[in-house]
């Protein structure tokens, strides 16, 4: 349960799965160190396996690939600045990281932490105007700079605008140089069909909260012959990529949530997209003005996140829509969380080519497994009033129209 | 009625918001985000707008039980304060961007948000007073503790502006008072330093923070009687009234200390002299406002007495007023003296005084001080 009557920010956190929160229940009420040697650490022990293999085949890949992390964000330095360091040290010369603009703060913030104090140099891939990246344009510039680069990197769904990218034709481009291709799948699995094995990816991050799973555990998936060079070091837990004692009671969590989702991914996308193209439909009718943004995918082909709506709305503020929305019991975002909660005009809408401005108007609602159809119709009901108070209330940038001694009032 | 809380992240805003809810109004709280790249932690009394003045306004909201936000002004702020700031510098005034700030954000561009999104009143941890006259108008007036009373940083709304103002600490005798009753509603901000310094100059070096923003270029210090006594190394960081860091080597000829008595950004010159020649007994103010229905004479343009303060922790002096519309048709508010006035600097803010109640304000112009006439210095 949740404190808002209506939340639709899934992409957030979403519901904890009911079989994760016995399964967490149960193992923390059992002592057991799984590195220990004795019945209570085997018996910890057996359930991290089972729980890696639970969580390895939901995203198609074997269970000696997954790495058991805190989540996304680690995973996420894990994968690039090891892959980094790794290439860097066979290579000084191989400093470059290609990215897209799209990217989450956990890869943006990684690969610009390693060009400001490990002479990373940062090659940007350019998307199209619903966030995609542009093959073509990575091909050539793969082709041109190859021999330099480290690591390229491209998130599989984007958190925001939904888009799902061609990673796999991605990845085998940058196969033909030999360059190793992380991805941050944090939203798309459990989302989309993810399948490790099949992406030519070297290593792609997950996060188990996104998926009904505990906060505080997540995955890297790597590939057999990948060699990163670990970020934490300590007991040599996971095979040496990531020591700390291992959490299994939150893996028994991330498992049950994993199994819940495979069950039912593709009935559960139909669902969702199906709610999505009835919310798209009846808001763009009662909004005119209102933009959606990203890929349309209204038939559910796989080029956006079933339970992303993604919206910009002229003239007004996103945190003046969030309030007006969170004041009548509905839960939303603006897509970009900052420290402190400061709104920022949205990095991925900046690189999809939107200005500043109109970055700031913009609203995410996101779809997931207790999504119903009523919380949809009561966000259909309350957005076009707030949208009209929202409009009203301005653009923070603007000049306020209450007249003060500065704009010439003087009695 | 529903009241946006204006919170700071300090002690005053938090027991403000803890009042108003107590009155039975149904409150939010929002913390104004005024940078873009806020500072992680406070150092003492410096600075402001930091993550962790959010965090604490969030705690306090948390404890008090009402929703909590961040709004972001950040933009309006850095155009209508932080470099109206530099550019009223540059001009050679002395600006309050405290009050600018209440003026043209927090009582402006958030009160006007507030009210389109059904807002009827913006609650601050101010200490003043709005009080009604017979006919429902707004008035303010200092707060009943005198020693803490910024009546003055408020002297710049508007009618429009005080119809939505709540100030629920106007009648509290004293700040130990609210900070004990912070601490026995188990606000975490009841010992918070208090904020002194300019926000937006975390280090409170004013001069250093103008010098990377102004093109500062060396220039003539003269005395009041025009000679050249030595070099400055900007005009702009200079405010009328200063007496440190003129850097003259040469003592006065009567061995007493020298003040900055005008600066000149045109001519890149600074004018110093003798203290005396700091009084003033003409003060000339454009850019006025009436906080709230102003008294008959603004119309009438007779005169009317009044107190003057030109600061916010200054003695108020007695004066005697008027309009007058000057030649180009602008409206100034003409101020006399008659006990003089010491140190008073284009660009700050006069508030004017009928007993408790601010009448209104208007922007230093130009002072005449029949003492010394500063067009005989060339």
């Amino acid at each position: 349960m949740n404190t808002s009557a209506v939340y639709l920010d899934h992409a957030a956190t979403t519901d904890l799965n009911p079989a994760a929160l016995a399964a967490i229940t149960e193992q923390y009420s059992r002592t057991g160190n799984p590195s220990s040697l004795h019945g209570a650490g085997r018996s910890a022990n057996r359930v991290v396996d089972e729980s890696r293999q639970a969580v390895a085949t939901a995203a198609g890949a074997h269970p000696s690939e997954l790495i058991f992390t805190s989540g996304g964000t680690e995973s996420d330095n894990l994968a690039i600045k090891g892959l980094f360091w790794n290439r860097v040290a066979k290579n000084d010369q191989a400093r470059t990281i290609a990215l897209t603009g799209i990217e989450h703060h956990a890869v943006l913030d990684t690969a610009m932490w390693l060009e400001e104090h490990e002479n990373a140099t940062l090659l940007w891939l350019p998307v199209d105007h619903d966030g995609v990246v542009d093959l073509e344009a990575a091909a050539a510039l793969f082709a041109e700079h190859h021999e330099h680069i480290a690591v390229a990197t491209l998130m599989w769904a984007n958190n925001e605008v939904g888009t799902v990218q061609p990673v796999a034709a991605f990845a085998a481009l940058a196969a033909q140089y030999g360059i190793p291709v992380h991805s941050d799948a944090v939203q798309a699995f459990g989302a989309v069909q993810v399948e490790f094995a099949k992406s030519n990816l070297a290593t792609m991050a997950i996060s188990a909260h996104k998926i009904g799973g505990p906060v505080g555990i997540g995955g890297l998936l790597v590939r057999r012959d990948i060699v990163l060079t670990p970020v934490q070091h300590g007991g040599g837990h996971e095979r040496k990529l990531r020591s700390g004692t291992l959490n299994a009671a939150s893996a028994a969590g991330f498992a049950a949530a994993a199994n819940a989702v495979r069950a039912q991914l593709g009935d559960e996308a139909q669902r969702l997209s199906q709610l999505r193209e009835y919310a798209v439909q009846r808001i763009t009718q009662l909004i005119p003005e209102a933009q959606f943004n990203g890929p349309r995918d209204a038939a559910n082909e796989g080029t956006r996140l079933p339970g992303n709506l993604h919206f910009t709305f002229p003239e007004c503020e996103g945190d003046s829509l969030l309030f007006l929305l969170d004041m009548v019991g509905i839960a939303s975002s603006t897509g970009s969380a900052c420290t402190a909660g400061v709104p920022q005009p949205s990095h991925v809408l900046l690189a999809m080519g939107r200005d500043a401005r109109s970055a700031r108007s913009v609203q995410r609602f996101t779809l997931g497994h207790t999504s119903t159809r009523a919380d949809v119709d009561a966000l259909i009901e309350a957005l076009p009033e707030a949208y009209v108070k929202a409009k009203k209330a301005g653009m923070a940038a603007d000049e306020s129209s209450i007249h003060t001694a500065g704009t010439g009032f003087t009695r | 009625m529903k009241v946006l809380a204006a919170m700071s992240g300090g002690v005053d805003s938090a027991v403000a918001a803890a009042r108003a809810v107590e009155a039975g109004h149904d409150v939010v709280g929002v913390h104004l985000a005024l940078s873009r790249m806020p500072g992680t932690l406070r150092t003492g009394s410096r600075g402001c707008c930091t993550v962790e003045d959010s965090n604490d306004a969030w705690r306090a909201c948390d404890k008090l039980g009402i929703p909590f936000y961040v709004w972001d002004f950040s933009d309006r702020f850095a155009e209508d304060v932080v470099q109206d700031f530099v550019d009223e510098y540059e001009a050679g005034r002395t600006p309050n961007p405290c009050m600018r700030c209440n003026e043209k954000i927090k009582f402006a561009a958030l009160l006007e948000k507030a009210l389109a999104l059904g807002f009827d009143a913006v609650c601050t941890g101010h200490y003043a007073k709005v009080l009604r006259d017979d006919n429902g108008a707004p008035e303010l007036h200092r707060a009943a503790d005198w020693a803490k009373d910024q009546s003055y940083v408020l002297g710049v709304l508007t009618h429009e502006q005080l119809e939505h103002c709540m100030f629920p600490l106007a009648e509290t005798p004293s700040k130990a008072e609210v900070r004990a009753e912070a601490a026995a509603r188990g606000l975490t901000v009841a010992n918070k330093p208090d904020s002194y310094d300019i926000c937006f100059i975390p280090d409170g070096d004013t001069r250093g923070w103008l010098a990377e923003r102004i093109e500062m270029k060396p220039g003539e210090i003269v005395d009041h009687e025009g000679n050249a006594l030595g070099e400055h190394e900007g005009a702009q960081a200079f405010t009328v009234g200063q007496r440190k860091g003129l850097r003259l080597g040469r003592p006065a000829a009567d061995g007493k200390p020298r003040f900055v008595l005008e600066i000149r950004p045109k001519e890149n010159k600074v004018i110093v002299g003798p203290e005396a020649l700091l009084a003033v007994d003409q003060l000339r103010g454009i850019r006025i406002s009436w906080a709230g229905v102003p008294i008959a004479e603004v119309f009438t343009g007779e005169k009317f007495d009044c107190m003057v303060q030109v600061r916010a922790h200054g003695d108020p002096v007695e004066a005697v007023a008027h309009m007058e519309r000057s030649a180009e048709g602008r409206d100034e508010l003409v101020v006399n003296l008659p006990e003089g006035m010491r140190g008073v600097a284009p660009g700050q803010t006069m508030v004017v005084y009928q007993g408790s109640r601010v009448l209104g304000q208007a922007t230093l112009d130009s002072a005449r001080s029949s003492a010394w006439d500063s067009e005989k210095v060339n």
